[in-house]
Formats: C-alpha cells, structure tokens, sequence
C-alpha cells in the first residue's frame, strides 16, 4: 500500500471507527432521555449567556466598534456555530493529555483503529449539540435582521465559512491535543485558545488592537472563521485592509490547517512512549 | 518450525529527564531492552519472567506496536508491528493486568458489542466466541454491570474475553494473574491452558507468579536487564540455577554433622535431624549408600529444588550470565 492508498484506508477506517464508539456513548446516553434532556436545556441557556452579554451592551450603545446588533449577531452566530460542531465532533480529544501522562493510551494502540478517531469519539457528549443550536438561533436571526443586498455569492459564502470555520476549529483542537503529547498539562492552554478564540471571534475586529487581529489573521488564523468573510458579506472594511479574494479564502486555510494539524498530531504519535507501569 | 514472533537485536533505549535540583535536569538513558534475540513458533505457550524493570513490560509492548523499537528487528506473523499496527491489531490479542482494554463506564456487554463491529467479526463467529467465553470465564452475571463496577478479578476476566473475541493467533499477556485470589488464578489458568490445547492459540506469558509458569509453560524465558538469561525448558532452570536438592535425614540419636566430603554439605542440624544439601544434577543413591553404612539411619527423604529459589538465585546474582542460557 502505497502513501496515499494507506492514508485514504486510515481516514476510512478512522470514520468508521468513530461511528462506532461514538454511536455506542450516544445509545448510552439515551438510556436516560430526561436527564438528557435536562442537560441540553441548561447547555442551552448557559451558551446563551454569551449572547445576552451582548444584548445587554447594546441596550447601552447602538453600536460595537462601527457594527450594529445584527452585524454583531451574525460574527456571533457563525463563530458560535463552527466552533459549537467542532468541539461536537472532535471535541473529546481535548482530554488527551491525561492518557497520556498516565500510559492508558497503550489501549488505544492495540485496538484496529486510528487513535485519533477514538479519542475524538471517546465520551461523545451529544449535548454539545446544545451549543450549536444556540449558535444557529442567532445566526438566522441575523440573517433575516440584517439588511444586506443578497447576491448569489454571499449566499453561498456563508454554508461554505460555516463548514470552513468548523473545520478550522477542529485543526486547532487536533493540534492542541498533538500538544498534549509533549505537554501533558496543556489542557488548560489548549481551551485558552479554542474557547477563548471563539468569545474574541463572537465581537467585531475594529474593538481589538491591531497586533491582536493580526495574531489571529495571520499566526492562528482564526480570522477566517468569520471575520474576512463576514467583512465581504455585510460590505465592511477587511481587517488589516486585506484584499477582497480573502473572503473566498476559508476553505483554503480549512485546508492549510488540517495539513498542519496532521503533521503535528503524526509528530505527537510518534513521540509517545508509554510509561514504566 | 514455523517461528511466529521473531526478534532480533531488537533494543530500546528510554531518555529519562530527572530533576537533579531546582531547575536542573539531568538526561539518562534507560536501556530497558537490550540486543534481545528470540523465535516463538505458532502454538507454543511461553512463560516471560524477569525481576522488577527487566524489560518484560517494555517487550511486549514493542511486540504489539505500541512502542517502536530503538534498534533490532522484530516481526510477529511476518508483521513489522510500529509500522502495521492496526493490521496487525486483528491477529494479537493483548491483557495488561495493570489496566483495562475495556470501556470503563460502559457495561461490559458494551465493550463486546463494540469488538464485534470493530475487528468485523462475523455475527455467527462472534454469538459462538461469546458464549464459549461468557461460560468458560463466568461472565454471564456481569455482562450488564459498568466496567469500573466490577472487582479486579472480575475485570481480569472480562478483559481476557476482549482479547479473545476475535480470535487472535497470539495472545499477550502482562501478569494476568496479579492481584488474583486462589480460585480466580486457578480459573484463568484452566483457561488458557484449553485455549492452548484447544485453539492452539500462541501464549506469551509475563508473571511474578511461579505458579502461573508452572501449571502453563513448558518454555521460559528468563530476562534481566533487558537481556535474555535463560530459554528453555522450565527443567532446565534447576541446572541452570545450580540448584540443589535437600536429603533430610533422621539419626538415632543427636550426632555432629555428617561429613561426606565434596558430595553434600550439611545445612541444617536440628536434634538427631539433619539437611544436606546436595547438586540437583547429582543422584541421590550413591549419597544414601554412603551415609547408611556409616551411620545410625531410621529415616530419609529427598526435597526437590523450589523453583521460586533458583529463579530468586538468578535474580540475585543479576550481572552473571547463567550457563547455559541460549539465544535462539
Ligand atoms: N515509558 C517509559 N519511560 C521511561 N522509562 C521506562 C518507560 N517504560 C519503562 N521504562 C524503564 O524501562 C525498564 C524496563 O521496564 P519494564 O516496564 O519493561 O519492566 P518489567 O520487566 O515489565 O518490570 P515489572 O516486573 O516491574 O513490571 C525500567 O527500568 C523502567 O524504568
Ligand atoms: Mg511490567
């Protein structure tokens, strides 16, 4: 089997495997519906206060750094969104670091899996779920209170950032927990970054110093999440002045970033060495 | 013979960073394995000892590929096992006697269930190996309970039963039996001895139980520091330990300790009661001829060497090659 042969049998094999442990922590955790229930309705309102935040500054000021409510709402919604399918999917991952640390990884090794596949499906929480329901609410109410002048190619852009930004969420949580391999305690700065990065994303670039923006645009680029794009769409300054084509660029840093992501999660495999008992 | 696992040179070399004072660290490397050489053929069953960080641990999981190899060659069914790890993951079974392949808070059923689809065991093949495996390790009352529920032993079984369900070619496991009590041990090894026979599954076998050994493995292989003391028959340790077999005599009366020159050595004296101790390879009649001439005898037995003592012998004189010790 050649290089790409074996890479497309693990992503493969990876997928499936991911079904199937994720599936099985689903069924387990319909065995009880109300306390699931419960859960998703108070990870509903708890997300939520994310956005009543918001809601409470702008019954001070019309405004947020030159963007209106819904303007707001909209970098809200597809931050929101991407991140909330991001930490659904692969989210578990994030936990890496203490199997890690405490050899229990072995068992992952031995299993006919990729490893990545079976800590991102680990523990599936469906009530992440209740994240992204929330991040969805905001957005078609931005959608449908925002007045810009649809064109075929804004329409488009937003499914496209929305899938782009999940995935580029994704490529920094499978980096972090690649870290984790060497730092085992980096959990912590792994949600500074993911979690953190999501709430910078959530409020406009013009509110945030120039070196910020650039930080996020250029050495994480999380900017392409919903900054850019969002800039195209509602016919805003581009942070740093950045040309127009960068609008259309997500899919490709999407891309960029999985291959980063990739190597590092490889390099991180590799460097594992179990422990002494 | 068809050799099934198969090392050569292989080696591994730990880097260990300790802290030598504040902020100051030292680098150290750990030979944990080193220059091992040894052939398994498809069928046997192979007891693997060694004292505490002989390197045991460390083998076997280079063997399942969870560690790669620093140096040396290894194959299992022909397998590189860092490269192929998943590949070769359908042909291996593994038990870490230390921790669970199971899925801790699932029921146990869970974690079959989850087997079955993942090694895509044929249904008709997985309902058989279930049952077989429920009944033989008695699982039948615990399928339902969450694996962190069940007791040591009770999770040792049920890990054994993972491992199994797909039907291996080798089954690997790194002390089974810790932690076991008499009848949970006695089980266990009932059951692999049948799946030896049986199935003629290949068994490497890691313990600190002699027994274990004993009951199971009609080769061992002793390890120390990463190399290869002994591989053999289990017999053939007695030798290889230099060991000695006891005469126990009972005299008439008190008497000073026998003198038989070179061929024995009184160990122990205790009222008309006395020890000699003599070489395991050397037969006993000559010495009994000799001390029932010479004197007042009313009773004798011989004690055979304990296999917990030459192997304790072996561990103790640690830097020693044992003659006799054979790499193949
Ligand atoms: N992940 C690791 N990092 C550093 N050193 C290690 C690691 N694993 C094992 N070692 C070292 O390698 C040596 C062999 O360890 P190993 O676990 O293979 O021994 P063992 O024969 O299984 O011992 P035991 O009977 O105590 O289980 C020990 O000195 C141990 O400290
Ligand atoms: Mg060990």
């Amino acid at each position: 089997m050649g290089e790409k042969g074996r890479a497309r049998y693990g992503l493969r094999e990876g997928w499936r495997a991911y079904r199937l442990i994720a599936g099985m922590w689903i069924r387990s955790t319909m065995a009880y519906r109300l306390s699931f229930a419960m859960t998703l309705v108070s990870g509903l309102l708890v997300t939520g206060l994310d956005f009543v935040a918001i809601l409470l500054m702008f019954s001070r000021v019309d405004a947020l750094g030159g963007y209106s409510l819904p303007e707001v709402a909209f970098l809200y919604g597809l931050s929101a969104t991407s991140f909330g399918i991001a930490d659904l999917v692969i989210g578990s991952a994030g936990r890496l670091g203490s199997r890690v640390r405490d050899g229990t990884l072995d068992t992952l090794l031995v299993r006919p899996a990729p490893v990545l596949a079976q800590v991102a499906a680990d523990r599936f929480a469906l009530r992440r779920v209740s994240r992204i329901t929330q991040g969805a609410l905001v957005l078609a109410y931005a959608l449908a209170a925002t007045d810009v002048d649809w064109t075929v190619a804004k329409v488009l852009l937003v499914p496209v950032t929305l899938v782009s930004g999940a995935v580029i969420f994704g490529a920094v949580l499978v980096a972090g927990a690649a870290f984790q391999f060497v730092a085992q305690d980096a959990a912590e700065v792994q949600s500074a970054f993911t979690y953190g990065g999501q709430t910078l994303l959530q409020y406009p670039p013009t509110v945030f110093g120039k070196e910020l923006v650039r930080a996020v645009t250029f050495v994480f680029p999380l900017a392409f999440v919903n900054w850019v794009p969002a800039a195209y769409v509602l016919d805003r300054p581009y942070p740093l002045d950045l040309p127009e084509w960068t609008a259309y660029a997500p899919p490709l840093v999407a891309v960029a970033c999985c291959a980063l992501a990739g190597l590092a999660w490889r390099a991180g495999l590799r460097s594992y060495r179990s422990t002494g008992s | 013979m068809d050799a099934f696992i198969e090392l050569d040179g292989v080696e591994k070399v730990f880097d260990v960073r300790r802290r030598t004072g504040f902020l100051r660290r030292e680098r150290r490397q750990v030979r944990a394995v080193d220059g091992l050489s040894f052939t398994v053929a498809r069928g046997e069953i192979v007891g693997y000892i060694g004292p505490n960080g002989a390197g045991k641990s460390t083998t076997i999981k280079m063997l399942t590929g969870i560690l790669t190899p620093s140096g040396g060659r290894l194959r299992v069914a022909g397998i590189d096992p860092a490269r192929e790890r998943t590949r070769l993951a359908h042909r291996i079974g593994v038990v870490f006697g230390q921790r669970t392949t199971l899925w801790w808070d699932l029921p146990l059923i869970d974690s079959y269930r989850l087997a079955h689809r993942m090694y895509r065991i044929p249904d008709a093949r997985y309902r058989e190996n279930l049952d077989r495996l429920v009944e033989l390790l008695d699982l039948e009352s615990l399928l339902e309970v969450p694996v962190r529920q069940l007791s040591l032993g009770q999770r040792m079984r049920g890990d054994i039963a993972a491992a199994l369900l797909h039907d291996p070619e080798v089954l690997y496991l790194d002390e089974p039996t810790i932690g076991l009590d008499v009848v949970s041990k006695a089980r266990v090894r009932e059951f692999l001895g049948e799946l030896n026979t049986e199935r003629g599954t290949t068994v490497l076998l890691t313990t600190h139980d002699l027994q274990d050994i004993e009951r199971l493995c009609s080769r061992v292989m002793v390890i120390d520091h990463g190399r290869m003391m002994y591989d053999g028959p289990l017999a053939g340790l007695h030798e290889a330990g230099e060991s000695e077999r006891t005469l126990v005599v009972d005299l008439e009366r008190e008497l000073p300790p026998i003198d038989v020159g070179p061929a024995a050595r009184v160990v122990r004296v205790e009222g008309p009661r006395q020890w000699l101790a003599f070489p395991a390879s050397e037969s006993a009649a000559p010495l009994v001829a000799r001390i029932a001439a010479e004197h007042p005898l009313v009773d004798l037995s011989v004690r055979e060497p304990d296999i917990e003592a030459v192997i304790g012998r072996m561990y103790a004189d640690r830097e020693t090659v044992v003659p006799g010790a054979r790499n193949s």
